[in-house]
């Protein structure tokens, strides 16, 4: 069929498993990491603001695929012989983190400053401000960008390519260097691609537009 | 773990790091200046085109915005080889990025022309300027005024994205730090150090642009406020 195989197909799908696989490692070892740097930006001392702030930069400004070298180089200097989707599954939640916890970041001090205030009043502890009163609003307001940004991630992890990580641009690329049909192969891993990301997208969208109504 | 660093490969390689640093640079203007040129004409007929086109604008946003920059490259490398045309590698490269940031910088654009308000519109045309007239005297330039934060970001983004074209085999930075490593097998230190480059670049790139803009919207700098 169009020249390659139903194993090839096969073969194909089993990286998007993969890809899946990474997307939902970045995430949460994102989200894990993100929601303390998220709480240290916004309510942190000058120290952990900078300290935290200089963390997001950094990432922000060196590409994703060096940031894949770096953990994969890293893990095997460091004596451990790991497989790449460990240095890959660091790289995306190194990279998920610093994204996440500017973002937010944002949605914490969308919350109202009354708010805090009133937390305050009520005698509620620190944490407990943070749990009870602060986060279930700022959650609301997370939902549409953080979906968004879901799409990021899973095209993102794409660049996993880089340190021979095994997701669907990769099985892609193997498929195309055997049967060489480039036009096939890549409309199809893009459309797969595309099946995952666009849902996410206008979800996003749509979820934007009902916070904005209210 | 007794791991001695070792960065010696910088007296021997340099001039490699140099070299791709330089095309990376080069590939990075080439992308800003005719990604956002394709851009702004996306935006245009996305929000002056009739039905057709303003489809045809939304389709080629949707796709190129929901599927990953490298199976874009891929695509586009092995498909013109497909097809027996040969471009240079650097030339695909730039292809790509400028195919895939100008639908990034289509939607930036198009958010600040729908934020000017109609009546400025409306006024414009009462004094009898032409549709093309208001576009580019009115509409555009505010437009770019009001976005101009997003699009550099977008535009940083880019540049970090080019390191992704040495899967495609562009001889840019991290092209250059995949041969030296291949040469000295210090992959982790190069990389430290390209990620120190890849950094300034960023850094010196935002300050560039912002100091463009500084220049470009006089008035901005003057209120020193947000429009």
């Amino acid at each position: 069929m169009l020249g390659i195989s139903f194993d090839q197909i096969g073969f194909i799908l089993e990286g998007m498993g993969w890809t899946l696989v990474l997307s939902l490692m970045g995430f949460v070892g994102g989200a894990l990491a993100g929601l303390p740097i998220a709480l240290a930006l916004s309510r942190g001392g000058r120290l952990l603001r900078s300290v935290t702030g200089a963390y997001v930069q950094l990432i922000q400004g060196i590409p994703l695929p060096v940031i894949m070298f770096l953990c994969f180089f890293g893990i095997s200097i460091a004596g451990f012989d790991l497989p790449s989707l460990v240095a890959a599954g660091l790289a995306m939640t190194a990279y998920a983190s610093a994204y996440l916890g500017e973002i937010w970041k944002g949605c914490i001090q969308a919350v109202p400053r009354t708010q805090w205030e009133a937390a305050e009043c009520l005698a509620l502890r620190p944490l407990q401000r943070v749990v009870h009163v602060i986060l279930p609003q700022a959650v609301r307001i997370a939902i549409a960008p953080t979906v968004g940004f879901l799409v990021q991630i899973v095209k993102n992890s794409s660049y996993a390519v880089v340190i021979g990580f095994f997701d669907l641009t990769y099985s892609a690329r193997v498929v195309n260097n055997s049967t060489f049909k480039p036009f096939v192969v890549f409309t199809l891993a893009a459309l797969l691609y595309f099946a995952i990301c666009y849902p996410l997208s206008s979800l996003a969208y749509r979820l934007e537009k009902r916070l904005g109504r209210r | 773990m007794n791991y001695e660093f070792d960065f010696s490969f910088l007296a021997t390689h340099w001039r490699a790091l140099v070299d791709g640093t330089l095309l990376t640079l080069r590939m990075s203007v080439t992308t800003i200046v005719l990604g956002f040129a394709f851009g702004v004409a996306l935006a245009v007929a996305r929000t002056q085109g009739g039905p057709f086109l303003r489809k045809a604008v939304v389709f080629y946003v949707e796709v190129l915005r929901n599927t990953p920059l490298v199976v874009q490259a891929f695509w586009l490398f092995f498909g013109l080889a497909a097809l027996q045309i040969r471009v240079p590698a650097l030339a695909a490269a730039v292809i790509a990025l400028v195919i895939n940031v100008s639908a990034y910088t289509a939607e930036i654009v198009r958010a600040g022309i729908e934020s000017i308000p109609r009546g400025q519109m409306e006024a414009a045309s009462c004094l009898g300027m032409s549709r093309w007239k208001v576009l580019r005297l009115v509409v555009l330039p505010q437009a770019v005024e009001r976005m101009y934060p997003a699009l550099i970001s977008q535009f940083i983004l880019m540049m970090l994205a080019t390191s992704i074209m040495s899967q495609i085999s562009a001889e840019e930075l991290t092209a250059a730090g995949y041969s030296i490593q291949s040469d000295t097998f210090r992959g982790f230190e190069i990389y430290l150090v390209i990620a120190v480059i890849y950094l300034v670049l960023s850094w010196f790139l935002r300050l560039t642009m912002g100091g463009l803009a500084n220049l470009a919207f006089a008035r901005r700098r003057r209120l020193k406020t947000t429009l």
